[in-house]
């Protein structure tokens, strides 16, 4: 295992330091919350459906707290108010607020003990979604037991969540072990879910509850006929991470693209929003076992893989940082890294495996998700197709978690069916191929793979002492991760974000917080 | 056939030889073959070999086909546009601007819509450009703004008047459902509702781009995959070089 000797002392420091700078963190969310994680709330508490103009009723009753200045107190307690004045359950109340048929009550006219009694029966109802996503999950996998890791990641994304569902089964029989179904453009950036199922995507699919069961049921039914659990995957970052992680839960996902700084530095969504949406929705995922996986992968994207690379580790420090700080155990921390060094460099295959052995060794327990080739992909497929091959044999030589499929098309288009095919055909090749190197080989002690993970390693902590300075928010501020740059009070959403006011009160949160980790 | 006319090139000059895999939604099999080579046949492809045929799953066949194409062009007659450009290196263009404008630039750059990608923009514009050519901020005699990914039609308007552009630069990466052209058309539109269209260069430019497409949308020019920041600065500089003497011939 231990392939890279490693200064074990520098490893704990850099996991202390990253602790410390998601601390700081986790500060400012203790005292902030979002209309996201209200809506979340609702739709946890049952709330569902459309109001009129396809507004979510989760929306518009957030929308009615915030036209009456009354956000600060969290919508538990006021529909807890009106709940106890009408005696009808939260759905159904819900839906009379959005449609404007009953006003808002005023919490404090109320007996405390009693709204605190139904806060509490809410909260426990939401709970239980949770924990029985977390259930039907684990008899699936007692019945079905785990895939060998690597785990094949493949994607769909045809805007049309009925032949998503085709080329999804296509790729199972093809081998796929996990199915992402990829967002439409700039979904991330719609500040409420679309209703139902969808047929008409950009470059992915609407991200609805209903797609999700579209899907599950879909993969449920191939798992039944292959014989082994299929896993199903959708994406969280965006303005309604948390809410996109409630629906994922009652949809029984497995996985969730769940970042805490994606939004904020690839579709500029304000950080503070950002920070505690993802701090909410890691806390469902942790509850509901749902595997989050990190975008760090993208920062290669806009900064070159060989100058950066640090970036993506010190990145993945932090994320595992804040996701333990959600509650999520190792088994469920996907951090992410990516195979994207210009293939023109001459031995870019032996720093590749530097970086991937690095986080292998960093994050022994966690399944990490590493991305294949994208930005030196080519329009000439079949040179593509060869790039893959290389990543493959890179991802089952350092002994990845989630392998993400690339494609031989992907400076092109999303993905054919054909292009699945063959590119998990190829995966299988390369994985037979090569199953046992990893454990066959050792690294010469001074060579040119030791040297350069102890380096990033060393500029790894360089970073990361000066983000515990100057803080998180200043350093992405100034353009530390992905070359890209972001200013604390800039980018979407920050108006959805408010200061919990005295009688702030969220017993969902409380909840998983109090009874910890859950297993078995 | 006389020299110009041209046909697919396989193995002897003009054997048409033509290779191409694709997918039909059937169970792979004897039927599923012979389809695949009777469906090469109606694509006009003669001596059809089905190469490969492989099942995907239990109702789609993946196949590998070659046949030999008949109808030969007449190379002669066939023109592409480019964007015209004079080959210039960064010395130069400052040169010219200096002297031949003696006035600086102004550029502005987007990606417009909901595109989110920005490195094909940032290639052109930032200090570092693209390929060791510096971009656009680096040159002395060129003032440039980058406003980044998911730009409104209307901002990138707003901020071309208020800098008092000579240039919008517009990048468009994601055309899944002809986003791209949409939101070009888009843009062209608002320019001509507003009556700006003739105050500013504007230049298309993406993966999926070319110079055809760009003038066929109303632009000045479109730039595709590799283009150089140096060639969109020299297209610049050129182009305002000559409306320039345009201009002074009409006074
Ligand atoms: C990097 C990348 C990303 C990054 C972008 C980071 C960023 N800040 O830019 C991230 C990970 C965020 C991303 C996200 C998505 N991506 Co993307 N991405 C890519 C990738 C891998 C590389 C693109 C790139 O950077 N190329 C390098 C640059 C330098 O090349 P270029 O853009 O062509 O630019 C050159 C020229 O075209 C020209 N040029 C470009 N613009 C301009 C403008 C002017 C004025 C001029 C003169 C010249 C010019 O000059 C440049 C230098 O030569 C491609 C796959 C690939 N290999 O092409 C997919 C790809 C472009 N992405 C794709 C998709 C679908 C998406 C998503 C929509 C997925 C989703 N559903 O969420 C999201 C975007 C969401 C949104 N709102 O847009 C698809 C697009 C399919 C299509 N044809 O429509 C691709 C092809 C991948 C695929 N096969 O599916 N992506």
């Amino acid at each position: 295992m231990e392939k890279i000797p490693l200064n074990k002392e520098q490893i704990g420091r850099v996991k202390s330091t990253a602790a410390d700078i998601a601390g700081q963190i986790r500060e400012m969310i203790r005292t902030y919350s979002t209309v996201c994680v209200e809506r979340t709330l609702l739709r946890l508490y049952g709330v569902d459906g459309v109001v009129d103009d396809e507004t979510p009723v989760p929306n518009r009753v957030v929308d009615i707290l915030v036209e009456e200045n009354r956000i600060d107190s969290g919508v538990t307690r006021a529909l807890a108010a009106v709940m106890i004045k009408t005696g009808r359950d939260a759905k159904t109340v819900a839906e009379l607020i959005a449609r404007r048929r009953i006003p808002l009550e005023d919490p404090a006219s109320y007996d405390m003990e009693r709204i605190m009694a139904v806060e509490q029966e809410l909260a426990r109802k939401a709970v239980d979604v949770l924990d029985h996503s977390r259930k039907r999950k684990q008899a699936a996998i007692d019945r079905w037991g785990l895939p060998v890791q690597p785990w094949k990641y493949m994607i769909t994304a045809t805007g049309n969540i009925y032949e998503d569902r085709t080329q999804a089964r296509s790729a199972v029989y093809s081998g796929a072990d996990i199915i992402a179904v990829i967002r439409s453009t700039a979904q991330s950036l719609l500040d409420y879910i679309p209703y139902g199922p969808t047929t008409e995507g950009f470059g992915g699919t609407y991200a609805t509850q209903e797609n999700f069961r579209i899907m599950r049921k879909a993969l449920n039914e191939v798992s039944e006929r292959q014989g082994r659990y299929v896993r199903l995957v959708n994406y969280a970052s965006g303005l309604c991470m948390s809410e996109i992680a409630a629906c994922a839960a009652f949809e029984d996902l497995d996985m969730l693209l769940n970042d805490s700084m994606y939004g904020i530095l690839f579709r500029d969504i304000n950080m503070m929003r950002t920070f505690i949406d993802q701090y909410v929705s890691r806390l469902i995922c942790s509850r509901a076992k749902i595997i989050i996986n990190t975008g760090e992968d993208n920062y290669l994207t806009t900064s070159d893989a060989m100058e950066n690379a640090y970036s993506v580790t010190a990145s993945q420090l932090i994320n595992e940082a804040m996701a333990k700080d959600a509650l999520l155990t190792d088994d469920l921390i996907g951090l992410g890294h990516a195979f994207e060094i210009n293939p023109k460099i001459e031995n870019a295959f032996l720093y590749e495996i530097a970086h991937a052995q690095l986080a292998r060794q960093l994050f022994p327990n966690a399944p990490l998700k590493y991305m294949p080739p994208t930005k030196y992909k080519s329009t000439n497929i079949f040179y593509s197709h060869a790039l893959d091959t290389m990543f493959n044999l890179a991802s089952i030589t350092t002994n990845q978690g989630i392998h993400l499929a690339g494609i031989l098309t992907e400076a092109i288009h999303t993905p054919l069916m054909q292009d699945r095919y063959l590119s998990l055909q190829g995966i299988d090749y390369v994985f037979g191929l090569a199953r046992g190197l990893g454990d066959e080989i050792a690294f010469k002690p001074d060579g040119l793979i030791v040297n350069r993970a102890k380096r990033v390693l060393d500029e790894t902590e360089q970073l990361l002492d000066e983000l515990k300075d100057i803080g998180l928010m200043e350093g992405v501020a100034l353009g530390k991760f992905a070359n890209i740059k972001r200013s604390r009070d800039g980018g979407k959403g920050l108006d959805g974000v408010f200061k919990k006011g005295p009688n702030y009160s969220n017993p969902v949160m409380d909840r998983i917080e109090r009874e910890g980790v859950i297993n078995a | 056939m006389p020299e110009q006319w041209i046909k697919p090139y396989g193995d002897t000059l003009n054997d048409g030889l033509v290779q191409l895999s694709f997918t039909l939604p059937v169970e792979n099999g004897p039927r599923a073959i012979k389809a695949a080579r009777i469906y090469a046949g109606k694509l006009n492809l003669k001596n059809v070999t089905v190469a490969c045929a492989e099942a995907m799953d239990d109702a789609h066949t993946f196949f590998v086909a070659y046949g030999r194409a008949e109808p030969a062009i007449d190379y002669s007659e066939i023109r592409a546009e480019e964007a015209t450009v004079e080959h210039m290196d960064f010395y130069e263009i400052n040169d010219r601007i200096r002297k031949d404008l003696n006035r600086r630039i102004c550029v502005v750059g987007a990606t417009i819509g909901s595109d989110a990608h920005t490195v094909g923009i940032d290639a052109i514009m930032n200090m570092k450009g693209y390929n060791q050519d510096y971009g656009l901020e680096r040159y002395p005699e060129i003032d440039a703004y980058n406003m980044g990914a998911q730009v409104t039609g209307e901002d990138l308007l707003k901020t071309a008047m208020d800098i008092n552009a000579d240039a919008l630069l517009v990048s468009q990466t994601v055309t899944q459902k002809d986003a791209h052209l949409h939101n070009f058309t888009e843009l062209m539109e608002l320019l001509e509702a507003e009556q700006l269209r003739d105050r500013f260069l504007v230049i298309a430019g993406g993966p999926r781009i070319t110079h055809e497409l760009a003038i066929e949308l109303g632009y000045d020019a479109g730039f595709g995959p590799g283009t150089l920041p140096s060639q969109v600065a020299a297209y610049i500089v050129t182009t305002l070089i000559k409306r320039r003497i345009m201009l002074n011939a009409k006074c």
